[in-house]
């Protein structure tokens, strides 16, 4: 645990952006997520932490609906963005999943160019009203996702020619281009070597700026290194959650305290 | 006659083979002093090792043999006949077919009585009608036998039955030879189950070889007569001709052009058909349907791939071809009051038949594919707030273009290359038209008519249809491999 | 249990940046119309397939059921000794010399014995009565006379089959306005088949011959079965099996256990899946030229078409039984190994037994491909009005010329007539009933031996 940085940073805003209260998720008749309650603040990099299988990415998949997508999955309980229950009957999916993009374990880029990959949320989602527009976006996208210097010459190339941790920035800018507001990251680091993740970590840090983001991690050095709130999952439970610094230095439940000493997990 | 003798010499190696089975495995036991642990492979092996020394060899050479000895002798026979008969004959092969036709008479009159062996041999047309008697036993034959062939006839059936008494000699002594052999090399330390595993290993290689052997034989049985019809009709008007007019007087025009045009008009109104369908039926079923849905629809558009294509010819001819002529023929009395339509075999008719028997070739070649294109890359576009459709057109499709291109080129090749849809209901006539409502012809409709009924293998018009099947083979193959390529690379792509 | 959280929900905050989530825009409102659409067109297309499927089986069906059923009329038929013997003496020789023509004139006067019986009155001939039989009802009862000479003197009931016209007008086939031109049967005729059948002298009813007898002339489709056409169909199979079957399992064994990876068995393995994709015709084609012409095996015989249908059939066998080998876990083969077996024990003993089952459904499969395939089948002259009786032994039902079921309905597809159109859809009937049993066959073999490993 030495080697650990934990990092005292300034919590911009106490706004909250999302609000869970009794979540509840089945995969068939497996209870997944056992009543979560959790409040996600704005401008602020909240982590989810524990062992596999825990629920964390279950959970994730729940802020912006990416489980309707799953035919077995069924979910219960509120969850609200900007005091919107996002599980109404009236809410489109696919408005919601503009205001929360996401981000994939292992970097999917499509089979397009770079410059398609960018360009296809603001497409589809109709915020470009010219080519020129479009042109300002895609880069805007690709500088926040700090990979334009590196692309800029090649922005017609297929974006599955990118390296791995180029490619996970990629679909990082894919992600800010259509300007969400919330963005789900989930293990955005597990497929990638040590330098692109730290390459994606201090990106991370920089989106904090605009945009509340929530990142699930299998790594606590990480959860410690880029989040200002951690919640801690274990078997489906939502045991701890607060202030990153006092989770890894101070934490009250003895289940948190065994997964970060390295006893369970 | 000569068949009996070979079944005799099959049941004679087979005594042979399950005897040396039997005396290799008893002397296996008896050198081991009866303690079969002594052995080196169990009994069993010692005998099968003796067995395929047996039967092995010998059954290669019978198999052999009774190939070969047709055409030596036929050869032999040939020099026989004088020219003149060949010449008035038209060929080389309707003189043989009369031969060998009358050494089968023959020997159909010696088996039922009519003749004995002996007069068989010596009869001479001068003297008896020999036309009348193998007609009194059941052997019709166009014309008077000529004396040179009746002779040669008889020297056919002579060397026939000495080379087939040789033949059973040699293989016989063969079958013991070898049988012997392995009984003798049988001992304790004899590796039996080695030799024997190698034995088999080469049968199983030889059972894998037979499919290169197809494939050989394919093309060197279209290819030598396909030569032969480019000796008697100008390759270029076969190539770059504009019109087929068969005549079998001679003198036809034989160009595959309106052939293939007719081919590829009713195959791009099947693709029409099936490409769309099936394409849509397989998102809908991979993308959309639960569970349910899909176990239901999947094998029930199968059973539309199952269905044998005389079922879609008789579908075409009977049911769709009447259909579209009370739509688009029978003047007033039709549904749209016009005329354009006159006979039931159309373009049109087999191209909307054999795209409906394409969709499901279409759907669960495409069904797999979509299926294949990784569940991240829809995720990377849900994630984005894309619709399941604009997911669908602007992600799934196009990493499954590759492989759905390979699909669409099987299809095609499989129209190409269907027979009874269009036998039955796209017509006869070979032109160029643009009309889809007007019968025309197909490679494969023309194939079976040049090649059904009295086929002579000296006439382009009937080699001619060797040529065009040569033309199918290599267009679909072509397609084929093309299309097994892309799907394959696209496979790799995504494993 | 957290520390962050209050236990209720925090009040609405201010909608900030893209709208509120309860409305959809117009944009995203176009958008799911689209996504509706799309999802239209899929639906549309399925039901597309499945209509096609439901018209086509309701064709078959309406069209094919027909051909299950025949009319007959029922006759007395005096046999005068007279007519039939001459000289009295019962001797075969003399009664053979009787022609059918000698058997014509019973037919007329059985009719006359009839409307005098039925009190029907009708201004036809006795030849024109007799039209509405088959043209051979006088050879059945010629047939019937030489296999039992001693009924020579008796009158005999008899069934015989009505033509083919009739027997089109009690199925609605042929009306009154479709016969106008028809030199075979007149509205008299119609009239009186009325009469016949208001007294019960004619009837429909189940036709066995049709499913076993055998093909007829053009002229007397009500005589045609399908019955020795399915024994060539049969003989087919038969070869096949026994070729296809070992040849196939022999090079998958090797394919998938023993082969080197090297450009030999790459090109094999390209050479199979092309051969499954080649078209059937071209497999005729190759059995035109090798097996009848070049090796002189005997036209239009099952053996012919079996071992055409055998190379035809062989790449499906060949890659259903690699699939079904490759299923089969690695663990079960080291197992073997790891007790001494040989590699060639390993797989004979343990590997292929574990196999079986899916080999026979993959074979199953094969079969019922080949067993509806007909075009290779026309040029080796497996078509036509071929034999006119069933095989007697399993050497004659090889080689001796016959049809198979697929080419026995082009057949009668080809001869364009009603009544023969009918059979044809008849037969499909018979024909697709084999091949469901089959498959149906295959997917319980499938479904009750499948394993999860």
């Amino acid at each position: 645990m030495n080697d650990m940085r934990i990092l005292e940073r300034d919590v911009d805003t106490n706004t909250i952006k999302i609000a869970a209260r009794g979540v509840q998720v089945y995969y068939g008749d497996n209870h997944a997520i056992k009543d979560v309650d959790v409040d996600i603040q704005d401008k602020t990099v909240t982590a989810f932490i524990g062992p596999s299988g825990c629920g964390k990415s279950t959970f994730l998949r729940c802020l912006n609906r990416m489980n309707d997508t799953i035919d077995v999955c069924r979910v219960e309980g509120d969850i609200h963005i900007d005091g919107e229950d996002i599980y109404d009957k009236r809410v489109d999916p696919v408005q919601l999943r503009a205001k929360v993009g996401m981000v994939f374990q292992k970097p999917n880029p499509f089979p397009k160019s770079i410059y398609d990959n960018v360009a296809y949320g603001p497409r589809i989602h109709g915020l470009a009203k010219n080519k020129a527009e479009l042109d300002e976006i895609v880069e805007n996208a690709l500088r926040r996702a700090a990979i334009w210097s590196e692309v800029k010459d090649r922005l017609t190339a297929p974006g599955t020619g990118l390296s791995g941790g180029q490619q996970q920035r990629l679909c990082i800018a894919r992600a800010v281009a259509t300007e969400p507001e919330v963005l789900l990251m989930d293990e955005p680091c597990s497929a990638l070597d040590p330098i692109a993740t730290a390459q994606v970590e201090e990106l991370i840090d920089e989106l904090r700026q605009n945009y509340s983001v929530v990142i699930v991690t299998h790594s606590m050095q990480q959860a410690a290194r880029v989040s200002q709130k951690t919640a801690f999952f274990h078997l489906g439970n939502l045991v701890e959650y607060g202030e990153t610094g006092n989770i890894f230095t101070n934490p009250e439940d003895p289940r948190t305290e065994s997964y970060i000493t390295g006893r369970i997990g | 006659m000569a068949l009996g003798l070979t079944g005799y010499v099959v049941l004679a190696i087979i005594l042979l083979t399950v005897a040396a089975f039997f005396m290799a495995r008893s002397r296996a036991k008896s050198t081991a002093g009866g303690d079969i642990r002594l052995l080196h492979s169990l009994p069993n092996y010692y005998g099968y090792n003796a067995a395929m020394f047996a039967a092995v060899p010998a059954f290669g050479v019978l198999m052999i043999w009774l190939l070969a000895q047709p055409m030596i002798i036929e050869n032999s026979v040939f020099k026989l006949i004088p020219e003149r008969i060949v010449s008035e004959g038209s060929s080389r092969g309707l003189v043989m077919s009369d031969v060998r036709r009358v050494a089968e008479g023959l020997d159909i009159a010696v088996a039922q009585g009519a003749l004995t062996d002996d007069e068989a041999d010596n009869i001479r047309t001068e003297f008896k009608d020999v036309r009348s008697i193998l007609g009194s036993v059941g052997v019709a034959l166009g014309s008077n036998v000529e004396p040179e062939v009746l002779y040669a006839a008889q020297q056919y059936r002579a060397k026939s039955e000495t080379g087939t008494f040789w033949m059973s000699v040699a293989v016989v002594a063969l079958a013991a030879l070898g049988a012997a052999l392995a009984i003798f090399v049988t001992n304790a330390d004899f590796r039996a189950r080695n030799t024997v595993e190698r034995g088999a290993l080469a049968l199983l290689i030889l059972a894998a070889s037979l499919a290169i052997l197809t494939t050989v034989g394919i093309v060197l049985s279209m290819l030598f007569e396909s030569i032969n019809f480019f000796r008697l009709h100008p390759w270029t008007d076969f190539f770059f001709g504009g019109s087929w007019a068969p005549n079998f007087r001679g003198d036809s025009d034989l160009s595959i052009l309106p052939l293939l045009w007719g081919t590829l008009y009713i195959s791009v109104i099947a693709l029409l058909v099936a490409v769309p369908i099936g394409l849509f039926a397989a998102i809908y079923l991979s993308e959309y349907a639960g569970p349910k849905t899909r176990s239901a629809a999947k094998p029930l558009l199968e059973i539309l791939a199952g269905i044998p294509t005389i079922v879609y010819g008789l579908f075409a001819l009977l049911t769709v071809g009447p259909a579209l002529v009370s739509i688009f023929g029978r003047g007033e009395a039709g549904l749209l009051g016009v005329d354009w339509m006159s006979g039931a075999t159309a373009v049109l008719t087999a191209g909307l038949v054999m795209g409906i028997m394409l969709i499901p070739f279409v759907s669960s070649l495409s069904d797999d594919i979509i299926n294949a294109v990784p569940q991240s890359m829809r995720d990377g576009s849900f994630g984005l707030g894309a619709t399941h459709s604009e997911t669908i057109r602007q992600v799934v499709l196009p990493a499954a273009l590759p492989g759905i291109v390979g699909a669409v080129l099987l299809a095609a090749s499989r129209a190409i290359g269907e027979t009874m849809i269009v036998v039955l209901g796209a017509g006869a006539i070979a032109k160029f038209s643009l009309n889809p409502l007007e019968a025309m012809t197909t490679i494969t409709t023309r194939i079976v008519s040049q090649l059904t009924g009295d086929t002579d293998f000296a006439s382009p018009e009937t080699l001619v249809a060797f040529a065009l099947g040569l033309t199918l083979f290599v267009l679909t193959l072509g397609l084929n491999v093309l299309a097994l390529y892309i799907v394959r690379k696209y496979r790799e792509q995504y494993e | 249990m957290t520390d962050a959280t209050t236990s209720s929900l925090p009040s609405a905050t201010p909608v900030s940046g893209k709208g509120s989530l309860m409305q959809q825009d117009a944009r995203t409102r176009k958008r799911n119309a689209a996504e509706t659409r799309f999802k239209a067109y899929g639906i549309a297309a399925i039901t597309i397939g499945m209509l096609m499927l439901l018209v086509l089986v309701y064709n078959i069906v309406s069209r094919g059921t027909g051909a299950f059923q025949q009319t007959f009329v029922t006759l007395e038929v005096a046999l005068p000794a007279e007519k039939l013997d001459k000289n009295g003496t019962r001797n075969l020789d003399d009664i053979k010399k009787v022609s059918t023509f000698g058997y014509t004139p019973l037919l007329r006067d059985a009719f006359e014995a009839k409307i005098a019986e039925k009190n029907i009155e009708t201004e036809l001939s006795g030849k024109e009565m007799a039209g509405i039989l088959s043209a051979g009802a006088a050879a059945q009862l010629r047939d019937f006379v030489l296999a039992d000479p001693t009924v020579i003197g008796s009158t005999v009931a008899f069934e015989f089959l009505a033509s083919s016209r009739v027997d089109g007008y009690l199925k609605n086939r042929v009306s009154r306005d479709s016969i106008a031109n028809d030199k075979n049967i007149s509205a008299e005729q119609l009239d009186f088949v009325d009469q016949l059948t208001a007294s019960g002298a004619i009837e429909k009813r189940f036709n066995l011959d049709f499913i076993t007898g055998a093909d007829s002339s053009d002229a007397r489709p009500e005589a045609a079965g399908m019955g020795v056409s399915m024994m060539g169909s049969f003989f087919m199979m038969l070869v096949v099996l026994a070729l296809a079957l070992p040849i196939g399992v022999a090079a998958s064994i090797y394919l998938e256990e023993f082969a080197p990876k090297n450009w030999l068995t790459d090109i094999i393995e390209v050479n199979i899946s092309n051969l499954a994709a080649v078209p059937s015709i071209v497999f005729g084609i190759l059995g035109l030229a090798v097996f009848i012409n070049y090796m002189h095996l005997p036209t239009s015989a099952p053996l012919v078409g079996g071992l055409v249908l055998t190379l035809m059939t062989l790449p499906t066998i060949i890659i259903s039984t690699r699939a079904s080998l490759k299923a089969v876990p690695p663990s079960i083969r080291d197992a073997a190994l790891g007790v001494g077996a040989s590699k060639m024990q390993s797989v004979f003993h343990h590997v292929l037994p574990l196999a079986a089952p899916g080999i026979l459904t993959g074979t199953i499969i094969g079969l019922a491909q080949a067993l509806g395939e007909t075009a290779p089948l026309l040029l080796i002259g497996m078509v036509g009005f071929i034999a006119s009786n069933p095989p007697d032994s399993i050497a004659s039902g090889l080689l001796d010329p016959n049809s198979a079921m697929p080419a026995q309905i082009y057949e009668w597809a080809k001869r364009a007539d009603p009544a023969f159109y009918e059979r044809a859809w008849g037969g499909i009937i018979i024909l697709l009933l084999f091949l469901v049993t089959m498959n149906t066959i295959a997917v319980i073999l499938r479904r009750r031996f499948e394993r999860r490993w």
